[in-house]
């Protein structure tokens, strides 16, 4: 059986006679065809980013994708007069993709070889693929979370951050405080689990714990009085950063036991990993009892470490750790603990939270 | 072996100038960096890779502890302690 291909994370168009029909400084006229617009829309709304590689005039171009209603798909647009290949590479680039996960559509058998000589891991399809794409496998991600349909205007909003980030001239606290951050912690349902399911599908760096929750372990611990899971979004004033993080934990007399602790790589520069725990800490705090943290060091989580040191987390033992039966079986995973003590509300963002001193009702 | 040692002082004003650089305030050696909301927790992990790389130290587990890092003066202590080439003011 072969594998599913990976998903492509952005496709990039061609123009002329490719995403329309003609040339558009040959031709009096080009024009979009409603299927093609049809697939643009629809990959769109399946969290595929899109965006155009085309040997064109740039303010001509641009203004007919403009005319035609298409423009705000497209991000970071490459229209001029170089290579194609260097075009794709940019475009990987600005958003921080892995070359093998872009696609190329172009109806210039040259462009294309062009593109696959310089970056043979790109994708490359022709004019005749276009309204085929949407049934592909590459270009058919198995869920399409609230996130992945935002996920453009996402990127649009980052790219507002990174222009004012890069004019600000001050103490990163006080850019962090310009930004209007709000942080909202909630019980997670279905609903919710559905959100972060892109940040507990996948280890990333931010997994504290270095291991991997199944989607419906998580779900099967939404009922569960003994544990709390949470699910953690944040907005700025650019708009919202959607889903970026997630908490499993599980309620001891003494302990509360942080099981999983996941946050989106995206909202790294806002200290969410550090807001989280401090929140934590003072709630456990208010609650009287000690806070234990599953953490396994990898090649990839040394923030997390980080984090949790910095906010006082030691590897000294402690009475109340005898009750705690990990999860996870292996001798790789270090126990924190840290005796917990009230602490203030950050200074960078604004938070919205359940009281966890009070068990959920059912 | 290093030509010059690294002392304290050394590391101190090396140290008291990137923080001023990179906080764009005046940092004395002194100052409790994370007491007066200069630096954001990502910033703390630049700090660790830059003390590792700048004197080519590993800094781990216990280590980590904020208390290590507050200042430029208790940072050039903890450098000077894990490095072999530092001449530790009470060797």
């Amino acid at each position: 059986m072969s594998e599913k291909p990976p998903l492509v994370k952005c496709l990039v168009w061609d123009l002329d006679n490719t995403l329309w029909q003609g040339t558009l400084l040959e031709d009096s006229e080009v024009r979009l065809s409603e299927e093609v617009r049809a697939v643009i829309v629809e990959l769109d709304s399946r969290g595929i980013l899109q965006s155009v590689a085309s040997k064109n005039d740039h303010d001509l171009a641009w203004k007919r994708l403009e005319e035609l209603g298409v423009a705000e798909y497209f991000l970071v647009p490459q229209i001029g007069w170089g290579r194609k290949s260097d075009s794709v590479i940019a475009i990987a680039k600005e958003l921080q993709f892995a070359l093998s996960t872009i696609a190329f559509v172009d109806d210039t058998p040259a462009e294309r070889a062009e593109v696959t000589y310089h970056a043979p891991e790109v994708r490359c399809y022709t004019h005749e693929d276009v309204l085929s794409l949407v049934d592909r496998p590459e270009f058919s991600p198995a869920v399409v979370t609230a996130d992945a349909r935002r996920r453009r205007e996402m990127y649009q909003a980052n790219a507002l951050r990174t222009v004012a980030k890069d004019s600000f001239n001050g103490p990163d606290e006080e850019f962090l405080r310009s930004l209007d951050l709000v942080m909202a912690i909630k019980r997670a349902d279905e609903d919710d689990l559905s959100r972060v399911e892109e940040l507990t599908l996948r280890t990333s760096q931010m997994n504290a714990t270095g291991v991997h929750y199944p989607d419906q372990v998580l779900r099967g611990l939404l009922a569960d009085p003994g544990h709390e899971v949470l699910t953690v979004t944040l907005t700025d004033k650019f708009g919202p950063h959607g889903a970026v993080g997630v908490l499993l934990l599980e309620r001891h007399p003494d302990v509360w036991h942080l099981k999983l602790l996941a946050t989106s790589c995206r909202v790294v520069t806002y200290g969410a990993g550090t807001v989280l725990l401090n929140w934590l800490v003072d709630q456990a705090a208010q609650a009287g009892v000690h806070l234990a943290a599953d953490f396994r060091p990898t090649d990839r989580n040394r923030m997390m470490e980080i984090a949790y040191r910095f906010a006082g987390f030691t590897q000294d033992p402690c009475d109340c750790l005898s009750g705690i039966k990990s999860f996870i079986d292996g001798g790789d995973i270090q126990c924190l603990h840290l005796v917990t003590a009230r602490r203030e509300g950050p200074a960078t963002m604004r938070l919205v939270s359940p009281d966890l001193t009070v068990a959920a009702s059912i | 072996m290093k030509t010059s040692p690294l002392t304290a002082e050394a590391i101190e004003s090396a140290m008291t100038a990137y923080l001023t650089e990179r906080t764009k305030t005046e940092v004395k050696p002194d100052d409790d960096i994370f007491a007066s909301g200069l630096v954001s927790s990502m910033f703390a992990m630049e700090l660790v890779v830059h003390l590792e790389s700048t004197y080519d130290i590993a800094i781990i587990g216990p280590e980590l502890k904020i208390d290590n890092f507050r200042t430029a003066k208790v940072m050039a202590a903890l450098v000077l302690r894990l490095s072999e080439d530092g001449v530790a003011s009470d060797a």
